[in-house]
């Protein structure tokens, strides 16, 4: 809810296996939130649903095993160096360090490995929030604003990361207001407004979905989510 | 097994972090000696009664310098969204709050060892029983550090935590101050019973690390 309202009413989406969504919409029309939802970190007051099978009033834990959110906020310690914060949070997920290593180098990070959190740049911290993410192997990564902050090698990594995606079994999610560089990258775009969802015709690339597949997210018709 | 494999990430995340900020070695440390310090000037010119009133000044001084630490343990979850992170986590919620527990009371065993050394120095007095000490140091640390971090979480998300977490700490630690500052009198051979009181302080500690156990998880959710 924001004040009385609800932040999401009647959205309804669908989102299969490797798809890249692209969430767009003004300030305030619940994009965020609705991330915030698939994440697990909101819950829904009204309504259901699903991530990668698992159901997020029921089974919330189970379904943020497989999800990663890159938010505004790192969720990384400041007095811990970057491969420490890697580190941890690839084992928090159940994984090992090599997995911390592989993100630490796909995100260019190797040079401020030793550098605590707290000494980083803004757009060395996105940097590190994305390899995180990464780190976790999330069946579906979550993006709020994620070309925000980043210089022109950080976009890249981040194009980089969301384009190999699908080939990785991944699922993308994001909301941004750079629709230039977002619709770039995403497969479908789906415009937030006033809590609702509006599929948008034309997205930068073909559309990469299986038939086979199962859904990978679907927060159906939710009524109400608190925040 | 993946319960204590938990407890020791998150226990190591959190010694690594205060080993390498220094909060506790720079400022919760010295605000313990300090408190012990300024009850030795005050209560100086009466060296009986300072000397019956240290088991009681010591674990004040614990129990002040304990707040401090619960507070530093959930300001580094607080910032950038750290919980999030642990939320959203595969980490067994029982074992977070045992991980944290674990690492403020290795920091609050520091704690008391120095405090002890400085006790003995300005209060002059001497321990006849070291095992009651010992043991009964151990079972009042458990007990506090494990009601700490259950008060902490739950004040966590509040703008007002560092005003709530000792008005809600301080009374469900009575137990730990009450047994603690008796078993000391104990140790110092100035009061029978001491080993009855350890008693007390072991049925609290396993009161609080079970009650955390189970309360941590929704704690951490709806806080």
């Amino acid at each position: 809810m924001l004040g009385r309202f609800p932040a999401l009413a009647g959205a309804d989406l669908d989102v299969e296996t490797g798809d890249v969504v692209l969430l767009s919409g003004a300030n305030g029309a619940g994009k965020t939130t609705l991330l915030r939802v698939c994440a697990g970190l909101l819950p829904l007051r009204s309504g259901t649903a699903e991530v990668l099978g698992a159901d997020l009033v029921a089974n919330r834990r189970a379904a943020r095993a497989k999800v990663a959110l890159v938010g505004h906020e790192t969720f990384c310690y400041d007095d811990l160096t970057v491969a420490e914060n890697l580190r941890f949070a690839a084992r928090a997920a159940g994984r090992g360090p090599a997995d911390a290593d592989a993100a630490l180098e796909r995100t260019g990070l190797q040079r401020v490995a030793q550098v605590t959190h707290g000494r980083l740049s803004q757009g060395q911290r996105r940097r590190l929030a994305l390899a995180a993410a990464v780190a976790r192997g999330p069946e579906l990564l979550l993006l709020d604003e994620p070309h925000a902050g980043l210089d022109e090698a950080g976009r890249a990594v981040l194009d980089e990361i969301v384009r190999s995606a699908p080939g990785e079994g991944r699922t993308v999610m994001l909301a941004s207001h750079e629709l230039g560089l977002a619709r770039a990258i995403a497969t479908r775009e789906v415009r937030v407004a006033a809590g609702r969802l509006h599929p948008v015709a034309a997205a930068g690339a073909p559309p990469a979905v299986s038939p086979a597949v199962s859904p990978a997210v679907s927060p159906a018709e939710s009524s109400g989510v608190g925040a | 097994m993946r319960f204590l494999r938990d407890l020791a990430l998150v226990a190591g995340k959190d010694l690594r972090i205060e080993s390498r900020s220094r909060v506790a070695l720079q400022q919760i440390l010295p605000f313990g000696v300090i408190v012990v310090v300024m009850f030795a000037f005050a209560l100086d010119a009466d060296r009986e009664f300072l000397e019956r009133a240290a088991p009681g000044l010591f674990w004040i001084a614990v129990l002040l310098a304990a707040l401090l630490a619960v507070g530093r343990s959930f300001s580094v979850e607080e910032a950038n969204r750290a919980r999030d992170g642990l939320r959203m986590s595969s980490l067994d919620p029982g074992a977070i709050f045992a991980g944290k527990a674990a690492a403020i009371a290795v920091e609050l065993f520091v704690l008391e060892a120095v405090l002890g050394v400085a006790v003995v120095v300005l209060y002059d007095v001497s321990f006849t029983d070291v095992l009651l000490l010992a043991c009964a140091a151990f079972a009042a640390t458990v007990g506090l550090a494990a009601t700490g971090t259950v008060y902490g979480v739950l004040a966590g998300g509040l703008r007002a935590r560092e005003t709530l977490v000792p008005l809600l700490v301080l009374p469900a630690v009575t137990p730990v101050m009450l047994g603690g500052t008796r078993a000391f009198q104990a140790a110092l051979g100035l009061a029978d019973d001491g080993w009855a009181w350890v008693q007390l302080l072991c049925a609290f500690a396993v009161l609080a690390v079970s009650a955390g156990i189970v309360a941590f998880g929704p704690l951490l959710e709806e806080a």
